[in-house]
């Protein structure tokens, strides 16, 4: 289908390898910068959300690794590598 | 301890251009590729412009995956109920060479990777480096799955964020009015289809731009670009617009209303999405430009910050080849000299200095300044719709003469503005 996928089963479309912890982290304390309040919008797989209390909140699962979190939130608030070798999206038409 | 000629950060086109040029001059390579496989986590639009590079790999060509040549240019304006699309084509975008081929990198990086090894090259993937080896300050090497691995340069081709260039201290985390992100859908689609769809023969291929509401003003564009049994279809948009949010729309949502609007839904249909994808792209130009070498290290590709914007065109897989050949040029000078210090290396921006890289950042420094401007994605495109609807519109009482239709939309501060505008996009 090319019909409005739901953007759970889009990223479901793509192989992803676990890797042993996340690669990108909020750093502790930083729940609710407003720094952090940007990801939730450019994020392009969605991965992150503000609760009701204000602070944002992160699944690292289905990162493209795009890169785009760390450039617009910064390092002071994200803890933010790469996974491990061999881990993480695995595009095969990219 | 292990020691290499060269080791390369990544297997990229900038990484593996210059793997593929240095093994062919016969050093010692090693490619260092987190992925699976090279690709894996590389992405484009896109589309590769083969007329820089052609002669830098002039053996290369002939057996590349290429998708399809580009044979229909097309650029859509879009406002909320209305497109208006300019195409291009004819005879003369059939000719060989041809200028442009749509491209899916995890094909051809794999391929690319192959011919490098061929050549003697040296390729391990699933392997992150870690960190450098400095050793009186110098680089010497770098740390990766554990292991200590030592050369006389590592070339950094790690991608937008490069890591490796921070590590190396010559650039910092980069800031998002330098960057855009592009994401995208694969959509798989019979070849027969796709021809009969957009009017192509054999394999000729379709590109196109969208620009105005197709990022809701913000500053980018979407995109659609033909492969042989695939559309890539995305959406390129600043961070920096999309993170301040005005109006404020999570980026998923604008590739979910592309693929909505009537105009994409027809080419689209029928197709299976089988892959989404984003990626960070450098944007900044010139002017955002890291120190591009240092004492035993090169950076090439999107890690030099090598892709650019003008608007028509966003390239950078031209700039990834190159500046990975230059690269290589360096790194085969600097063995000649015996001097793999920063000294050593500055050949490196001689050579880029003489090449279409560099000339063609110099000569569009101004370009992500003059884009960046609203009106240019917001107000001309919904102006240029509602002329259309109004010179194409058909009453059923007596239509206005074309001249005052039109003029009504330019009064005196609209053509003010315009002219103002107008200053800024002649520095592109």
């Amino acid at each position: 289908m090319s019909e409005i996928l739901g953007l759970k089963a889009k990223l479901g479309l793509d192989v992803f390898k676990a890797d042993k912890e996340a690669h990108i982290k909020i750093r502790p304390g930083m729940e609710k910068d407003a720094r952090l309040k940007r990801a939730v919008l450019v994020c392009p797989a969605g991965l992150y959300s503000e609760n009701s209390e204000g602070a944002v909140e992160f699944t690292i699962d289905g990162c493209l690794e795009c890169g785009t979190c760390r450039l617009a939130c910064g390092t002071e608030v994200l803890e933010w590598n790469y996974p491990g070798g061999g881990s993480g999206v695995q595009f095969r038409f990219g | 301890m292990e020691k290499f000629d060269v080791i390369i950060v990544g297997a990229g086109l900038a990484g593996l251009a210059a793997a593929y040029t240095l093994a062919g001059e016969g050093l010692e390579v090693l490619v260092l590729e987190r992925g699976d496989y090279p690709g894996a986590k590389n992405v484009t639009g896109g589309r590769l412009y083969l007329n820089p590079v052609r002669e830098l790999f002039p053996d290369l060509w002939k057996k590349a995956p290429l998708e399809r040549f580009i044979s229909h240019e097309g650029v859509t304006i879009m406002s909320r109920e209305r497109s208006v699309t300019i195409n291009y084509e004819g005879d003369e975008l059939r000719q060989e060479p041809y200028q442009s081929y749509s491209i899916l990198r995890a094909r051809f990086d794999r391929w690319l990777a192959k011919q490098a090894e061929r050549k003697g090259a040296m390729l391990v993937d699933k392997t992150r480096v870690d960190d450098l080896i400095k050793v009186d300050g110098r680089v010497s090497g770098v740390v990766a799955g554990g292991d200590e691995l030592y050369a006389d340069v590592v070339i950094a081709c790690d991608g937008v964020l490069s890591l490796v260039a921070e590590k190396a201290g010559l650039r910092q985390p980069g800031k998002p009015e330098d960057y855009a992100v592009g994401f995208k859908e694969i959509i798989e689609l019979d070849q027969k289809l796709i021809n009969e769809r957009f009017g192509l023969e054999g394999n000729e291929g379709l590109a196109r731009m969208f620009m105005g509401e197709v990022t809701r003003g913000k500053f980018g564009g979407g995109f659609l670009y033909t492969n042989k049994d695939s559309i890539s279809l995305g959406i390129v948009v600043g961070i920096k617009d999309l993170m301040q949010g005005q109006p404020a729309v999570q980026a998923p949502l604008l590739l979910d209303e592309f693929k909505q609007r009537p105009e994409i839904a027809v080419l689209i249909r029928g197709g299976e999405t089988v892959e989404y994808s984003a990626h960070a792209i450098p944007e900044g130009g010139y002017q955002a430009m890291s120190k591009l070498f240092g004492d035993g290290i090169l950076l090439a590709g999107d890690a030099a910050g090598f892709s650019m914007n003008i608007g028509v065109t966003v390239r950078g897989m031209e700039y990834a080849l190159a500046s990975g050949y230059y690269a290589a040029q360096a790194v085969l000078a600097a063995k000649k000299a015996e001097d793999f210090s920063a000294r050593g290396l500055a050949v490196y921006q001689e050579l880029l200095g003489q090449s279409f890289v560099m000339e063609d950042f110099k000569n569009f420094q101004k370009a992500p300044h003059a884009l960046e401007n609203p009106r240019l994605f917001q107000h001309y495109p919904e102006m240029l719709g509602n002329m259309m609807r109004d010179i194409y519109a058909v009453p059923a009482g007596p239509k206005n003469r074309l001249y005052p239709t039109i003029k009504q939309y330019l009064g005196f501060s609209e053509l003010w503005s315009m002219l103002g505008d107008a200053r800024k996009v002649m520095k592109i």
